[in-house]
């Protein structure tokens, strides 16, 4: 029988996975996408595991809205991406540190 | 009255000020000195005018405000005039001396690149004048007090590229800064206990005021009118040179001779005195300020005087003589008989500034040259500047039937007759002084114009006698030194001519008891032929006859046996010596310390480079944080998170 707790233990494992794709990696930008899809996916397997939990379906309403932002993001971080190679030849996180002061 | 017409006696002098200042260049030398002689000759004859509306044309004192300028929690500052006889009675010794210098200064300073200028700052300084002895509350006082010290230290230092009228200029200033200090605490304490500036609401306060007490340093309690009384004393110390703060004046003298006559003999030094006759009210009820007010001038006028004999620069003797009358003033001020005061005032005025004039006509005609020892004889050279100079000295020593004889010998009296506290040594300082200003106002006369001519031969042959526009003002200062004071002791003195603008308790009326005795001037001066100072004057001029005109020989064997005294005098008593190496020198210690220890260690280095600093550090610490890459902000966001969600699961 799978339980709530064995859900939230994946959701959480696939969470401290994408973060830790995100510290970790220093080499493609790209990677850090992927990551950050993977950060919106624990969290909507979240919901959808409280939403049967529960019994509503608010939360899997919820999933859909962040599906869409996620993908309208991912459109907005690819387009980034290609102008930032266009502009610096480059998509590798080391070198990109000009947000510093 | 008419208010505007009082508003024109100092404004007319501002004005042809501010012309003869701003567009002196403009409007050349011959412009600037007829803008500005016309603004004082109307101004003086307003002022005489006022003068005889008050005698003659029975018209009542005038007493109002003119303008205000602000009014805050209740205290007013405005512009006010009381003009009564005591005004009216200054403002046209003051504008008849400036305008006497007005004219003498055509041909003083005829030679001088500065001309406008120095025409520009007597102007100036008429209308300061004014605007002091006019005002009718302590603003205003204390702004012409402090515009006359302005015009002062401007005048002090008219020839600004000699370093020694630099420094006689600071002083005059740094010593009249001590004095104005004391004055503006007894214009607070008036403030204090009145809640006005205005003269009525102070006079009128007056008798409740001396029952106050004021708790000052370590509980003692004081009486309040003696508090106020001797810190407007202390002002009036500064402006009038009394010992200690007499130190500026003999200084003061490195300004052109008709400053010295105007400023620093005939009206501004007299200002202190004025201010005293004028608070008679407030000093009548404190007998302990009064014989302050004594003491003071009886050192004054006895231990400055001794300093005039030793002095060799014409215009310092002249100097030393002032101080010495000023101390006369002030004793007379201190034994209630601020009439003799104002009286000798009056007199003084008009023979020192004739002595002075008459000085810097010799200055003039032995081109620049102050030193006595190189003059002599010029009797014969310079006849008008020798008889009027004669007129003056004589006036001043006291000569029965001159102006002088009549105030001093009044004053003298008035002493004798005084109970207060401290009149025994007063008396004596001022009988001694008799003596004293004998002796060297006649060692100048006679080392000036008699005996052999000590100049040397190139001075011999470009000297010339000074012109009449030079002698003109001699001669004006010389009739009424002469009669002035035989015309007015009468009514001035006994009768009733200051009405109710001084005030004077009846039993500390010293005036009063002698007006009983008094039968006429010139039983006054017949009855002073056999009396005490008549005799010491004669005494000092004979002295100085025979000591420097008949037997120098024995000066010198004098001055040898007396040698620690007369270094002692040489040495001014050592006031300036006490004044620079310990009073400066200690300021300048202090200063430096505060500045080492306060300036640049406490403000400097840790309040303003030291928060710079540590802002500094503590951004080289956090900088290492801000690393541009992506990964460590969210790495520090999420430890962030963890931290807080952390905190907020375990402990709440």
């Amino acid at each position: 029988m799978i339980t709530l707790g064995h859900m939230l233990t994946l959701s959480a494992l696939l969470f401290a996975l994408s973060v830790a794709g995100i510290f970790i990696n220093r080499k493609n930008v790209l990677l850090l996408l992927m990551c950050l899809e993977l950060l919106l996916l624990a969290v909507n397997f979240n919901f959808v595991a409280f939403s049967r939990y529960l019994g509503q379906i608010d939360g899997q309403v919820f999933v859909f809205f962040i599906l869409t932002v996620a993908a309208a993001e991912s459109a907005i971080g690819l387009a980034i991406l290609v102008v930032l190679f266009r502009e610096r030849r480059s998509i590798n996180v080391e070198e990109l540190n000009k947000l510093r002061g | 009255m008419n208010p505007s017409l009082l508003l024109a006696i100092p404004l007319l002098p501002l004005l042809a000020a501010v012309i003869a200042g701003l567009f002196g260049k403009l409007i050349g030398r011959a412009m600037a000195a007829g803008l500005t002689i016309l603004g004082v000759a109307a101004s003086c004859f307003l002022a005489c005018t006022v003068l005889r509306d008050l005698l003659i044309g029975g018209v009542e004192p005038f007493n109002g405000t003119v303008y205000q300028w602000l009014a805050t929690d209740g205290v007013t500052l405005q512009v006010g005039f009381l003009v009564d006889k005591l005004t009216a009675l200054m403002m046209v010794v003051v504008t008849f001396v400036s305008l006497c210098v007005h004219v003498y200064t055509i041909g003083y300073m005829h030679d001088d690149a500065g001309f406008q200028r120095f025409f520009s700052y007597i102007s100036l300084f008429t209308f300061s004048m004014l605007m002091l002895v006019m005002a009718n509350n302590f603003m205003q006082l204390f702004f012409g007090w402090e515009a006359v010290g302005v015009v002062s230290y401007l005048l002090i230092g008219f020839w600004y590229t000699r370093p020694s009228a630099i420094f006689a200029n600071l002083k005059a200033f740094l010593v009249n800064r001590v004095g104005d200090f004391g004055f503006l605490l007894g214009i607070a304490g008036v403030l204090y206990f009145t809640g006005s500036l205005n003269y009525d609401a102070a006079f009128a306060a007056a008798p409740s005021i001396a029952g106050k007490t004021i708790t000052l340093f370590g509980g003692h309690p004081w009486s309040a009118m003696t508090v106020i009384c001797i810190c407007l004393f202390i002002g009036a110390m500064g402006k009038s040179a009394q010992v200690p703060l007499h130190v500026w004046l003999p200084d003061s003298m490195e300004g052109p001779t008709p400053i010295s006559a105007l400023i620093h003999a005939a009206t501004m030094v007299t200002a202190g005195i004025f201010m005293v006759a004028r608070m008679s009210p407030l000093f009548e009820y404190s007998d302990t300020a009064l014989s302050f007010v004594l003491v003071i001038g009886a050192t004054t006028a006895l231990f400055m005087g001794f300093l005039g004999i030793v002095n060799n620069d014409i215009k310092r003797v002249v100097a030393y003589s002032t101080l010495s009358q000023l101390g006369y003033m002030t004793v007379a001020l201190g034994v209630s008989a601020y009439k003799v005061a104002i009286f000798h005032l009056m007199t003084h005025a008009f023979f020192k500034a004739l002595l002075f004039l008459a000085a810097g006509a010799v200055i003039v005609a032995m081109h620049h040259e102050q030193d006595m020892r190189k003059m002599g004889g010029l009797r014969k050279r310079m006849p008008v500047t020798y008889w009027t100079s004669l007129i003056g000295a004589l006036a001043l020593i006291g000569t029965p039937f001159f102006s002088g004889f009549y105030s001093k010998d009044a004053l003298i009296e008035a002493v004798g007759e005084s109970h207060r506290a401290g009149a025994g040594y007063a008396y004596f300082c001022v009988m001694a002084g008799v003596f004293v200003t004998a002796l060297y106002t006649f060692r100048q006369i006679f080392m000036v114009f008699f005996g052999k001519e000590r100049m040397d031969h190139h001075a011999a042959e470009h000297f010339h006698d000074v012109g009449w526009n030079m002698k003109a003002p001699l001669v004006a200062l010389a009739i009424p030194s002469l009669l002035i004071g035989y015309l007015t002791i009468g009514p001035l003195l006994f009768g009733d001519y200051f009405g109710g603008a001084i005030f004077v308790r009846e039993s500390n009326d010293v005036v009063g008891e002698m007006g009983a005795e008094f039968s006429g001037p010139v039983a006054f001066a017949l009855h002073a032929l056999t009396s005490l100072p008549f005799a010491l004057a004669s005494l000092g001029v004979i002295s100085a006859w025979y000591l420097f005109l008949q037997n120098p020989a024995a000066a010198d064997r004098i001055a040898g046996v007396l040698a620690p005294v007369r270094r002692v005098l040489d040495n001014k008593y050592y006031f300036d010596w006490f004044n620079e190496n310990v009073i400066a020198r200690c300021s300048r210690l202090l200063g430096g310390a505060l500045w080492r220890g306060g300036d640049r260690a406490l403000i400097d280095g840790i309040l303003v480079d030291g928060s710079a600093k540590s802002v500094g550090r503590a951004a080289l610490l956090v900088r290492v944080v801000q690393s541009g890459y992506l990964y460590s902000y969210a790495f520090w966001m999420i430890t962030g998170l963890v931290i807080l969600v952390g905190l907020f699961l375990y402990r709440l």
